[in-house]
């Protein structure tokens, strides 16, 4: 097995219960491995959420937790993906202040640039939104904070993959 | 919740009928079929006691002397009788006091459901008189747990707590229970659970992987089995004689797996483990084919797994996906409950014998009985000796006994040294190895099977912890036999100090009280041997005394167990001195 530390992307789909996010989350705790990004949602199954997982481990590594998270009561279905598995964006939002926005070309441009847009404005400060990689989100940090950045809020990975995951068919076998 | 998550078991003619959350958690609790919980009352619980008075020639609740033996002897319980053991706490203090023992069932795959009071609903998070997150801290140690705000929930709740708790890999489940929840009225019905949505506590079994696995035993030179407790979980202790015969496999067990077949049997090889037998151990790392039914490789088991079994193929019988390759990596998982997996790959076995093979198990037995179990079990010298003891109490109960052991060198030498005839003779706390077990767990287990002897195997240290449940004992007179090897010491962790740490032996001495009159004041008959002449007659008093009894025995201060497997080392370098 390859035991190269990489990106792996865990998409769990689970009950929507209370206390959940505490069980999952205290499997990677107690193996002291960080959680790089969270994010819970609905999935495309009505009741069912869908809870996206970034971390940095070995193959290993993440078959044994995938194990231990589908081991939960209330976890339907747990997979892992490699990056090159997935469709996968992360969304960030930053606040500058409206006066480099007007009184610099480059700031304009940049924005023009990296495919964001602007979501709300008024006199004193701007704020824009950019979904994308991680890396564009970064350098469009790095970019805009040359000139002030006020506020910066990035979310955790969202991801799709590019095969099929049965958890319809899943579910309808527990009507039967 | 979600109702739609639940299957029902099919009730035509299901009444609803108006009462309050606790006299529901009572009716929930019979339609369970259980007949008898342990737990302490307090503030946030004391609907529910109330309700349990008007119900109590139905329901007999156990008093323990602390929540700790409260779960403890729920254990007790589940594991000799095989159903849901439970256990009731209030809120605070006494829902935490639980943890230890919600902790040791979650290792050892015990069937418990804890039942706690909780701060009334408004109240929560408010860091009221008795509140805690025990929801949030018993995470961790929970199979599943749940919190009820609402009456209406109860039903559906404490139905899906049972299924859970008993089901596939069994283990403890807690219900938090909000004061206002208790009291509130609601129109009750009560339906059993058969099935949760997201929950799959028997894997489908595998026709290619049974395949594989009977290639591979029949092909199997120096075959080898190592058992743990999910032949004793799964009810599959014909189905494993059957398996282990049919194929002539010399067969080990862990600590937990203890019982499921006979001692006696001559497939049975011993006891593999850090103080296990020689021959199991050693051969370990020599038999060709190494088959692993219903245990866990847990690291008191294999030692350092670097050097475990690298040269047989593995096979995994299991019941819980998580445990294939968690830690050793295996060539055949099966996964299933082993009593269906057993029974399904039976036909497809050849019969065999082994015997070149076995005699080797024999040889080295030969060896660890002239330098170990010889000592041990006919000592010479003046000091009595744990295991004489034990070879005591095989010959008055004619190896019929329940032995539930506390932890530490008395548990090595009782699970060495026990005669275990009958299945579900060996109760004891493996993986979390929690002093105070014995005491109370004993206190479970005679009320769980009435009809077997159950002898509590104490060390002095353990005793200690949990011995204020000799007033439960006095107080319910549940007749348990209390035999406490005093040395003095707190022995294992003595004789790792005397081993590795050049004999400093720090914070282990122990100075003990009279035990003797202690038990005399709960009004328990007791008494003391320090000589090897009174031994015989003192246990036989304690076996046929009908109501509890007390028995000390002064053993070797500083005898040690052997073999053992340094911690680390690998199974190859088991010492036997």
């Amino acid at each position: 097995m390859n035991n190269e530390i990489k990106p792996f992307t865990v998409s769990v789909y689970t009950e929507n219960s209370i206390g959940l996010l505490n069980r999952i989350s205290a499997i990677f705790q107690r193996r002291h491995i960080n959680i790089e990004s969270i994010n819970t949602s609905v999935s495309e199954i009505p009741g069912v959420s869908r809870f996206t997982i970034l971390v940095e481990v070995t193959e290993e590594q993440i078959k044994k937790i995938i194990g231990q998270i589908e081991k939960q009561v209330e976890v339907i279905k747990a997979y892992y993906h490699t990056d090159e598995q997935t469709i996968y964006q992360e969304s960030c939002m930053i606040k500058i202040k409206s006066s480099v926005l007007l009184e610099n070309q480059k700031v304009q441009n940049l924005i023009k640039d990296n495919g964001a847009r602007i979501v709300t404005a008024n006199k004193e400060f701007f704020v824009i939104e950019k979904s994308g990689r991680k890396s564009e989100i970064d350098q469009l940090y790095r970019d805009l904070s040359h000139y002030g950045i006020m506020q910066f809020v990035r979310s955790g990975r969202i991801a799709i993959t590019k095969d099929e995951m049965k958890i319809t068919e899943m579910l309808s076998a527990f009507y039967q | 919740m979600h109702t739609q998550t639940l299957k029902k078991e099919k009730s035509e003619s299901v009444k609803s009928e108006r009462i309050t959350g606790s006299e529901a958690i009572i009716r929930c609790l019979l339609a369970e079929g259980v007949n008898t919980l342990y737990g302490y009352p307090g503030g946030a619980i004391m609907p529910v006691y109330d309700e349990l008075y008007k119900y109590q020639d139905k329901i007999h609740h156990v008093l323990t002397r602390h929540e700790q033996g409260a779960v403890h002897a729920a254990q007790g319980f589940a594991r000799i009788s095989g159903k849901v053991g439970v256990a009731m706490a209030t809120s605070g203090p006494g829902a935490t006091n639980l943890v230890t023992g919600i902790a040791d069932a979650q290792i050892d795959s015990t069937p418990v459901v804890c039942i706690t009071g909780q701060v009334a609903s408004h109240l929560l998070g408010s860091d009221a008189f008795q509140e805690t997150d025990i929801v949030g801290i018993s995470t961790p140690v929970t199979k599943w747990n749940h919190q009820i705000t609402k009456a209406s929930e109860i039903p559906e709740v404490f139905a899906k707590a049972f299924y859970i708790a008993k089901s596939g890999r069994p283990g403890p489940v807690l219900i938090d229970i909000t004061k206002d929840a208790q009291f509130e009225e609601f129109d009750f019905e009560y339906q059993k659970c058969t099935g949760v949505r997201s929950y799959k506590p028997y894997p489908k079994v595998d026709e290619k992987s049974l395949k594989e696995a009977a290639e591979l035993i029949n092909k199997a030179k120096k075959p080898m089995v190592v058992w743990g407790q999910g032949v004793i979980l799964g009810k599959a202790e014909e189905e494993f004689k059957a398996f282990i015969e049919k194929a002539g496999l010399p067969s080990a067990w862990t600590i937990l797996g203890a019982s499921a077949i006979p001692n006696s049997h001559p497939l049975n090889v011993g006891m593999v483990g850090m103080h296990g037998n020689y021959a199991p151990n050693l051969l370990t790392n020599q038999c060709d084919v190494l088959i692993a039914i219903g245990m866990r490789f847990d690291d008191r088991v294999t030692g350092n797994l670097q050097t475990y079994a690298k040269q047989a193929k593995i096979i995994h019988f299991e019941i819980d996906p998580a445990e294939v390759n968690k830690n050793v990596m295996v060539d055949t998982p099966v996964l299933g409950d082993v009593k269906v997996t057993l029974s399904e790959i039976m036909p497809m076995l050849n019969e065999n014998s082994h015997d070149g093979w076995r005699a080797e198990f024999q040889r080295l037995y030969d060896i660890e009985f002239k330098k170990i179990i010889e000592h041990d079990l006919y000592p010479t010298k003046d000091g009595l000796t744990m295991g004489e003891v034990l070879k005591e109490v095989n010959l008055q109960t004619r190896g019929m006994a329940a032995i539930v052991s506390d932890v530490g060198q008395h548990q090595m030498i009782a699970c060495r040294y026990a005669n275990f005839n009958v299945s579900k003779s060996n109760i004891t706390s493996g993986g979390l190895g929690t002093m105070g077990f014995a005491l109370p767990a004993a206190i479970g287990a005679k009320m769980g099977a009435p009809e077997r002897e159950v002898v509590a195997i104490i060390g002095d240290g353990g005793y200690q912890m949990t011995i204020q449940e000799l007033g439960t004992i006095f107080q319910t007179k549940v007749p348990v036999k209390i035999l406490v090897l005093n040395n003095e010491f707190l022995g294992m962790v003595r004789q790792w100090q005397q081993l590795f740490f050049d004999k400093r032996y720090a914070s282990t001495e122990m100075i003990n009280p009279d035990f003797v009159t202690i038990a005399k004041g709960y009004h328990i008959p007791a008494q003391k041997v320090t000589k090897r002449e009174d031994l015989t007659a003192a246990v036989k008093e304690m076996i046929e005394c009908e109501g509890p009894y007390f028995l000390e025995v002064a053993v070797e201060k500083e005898d040690n167990v052997f073999p053992m497997i340094p911690s680390g080392a690998s199974v190859s370098d088991i010492r036997l001195e």
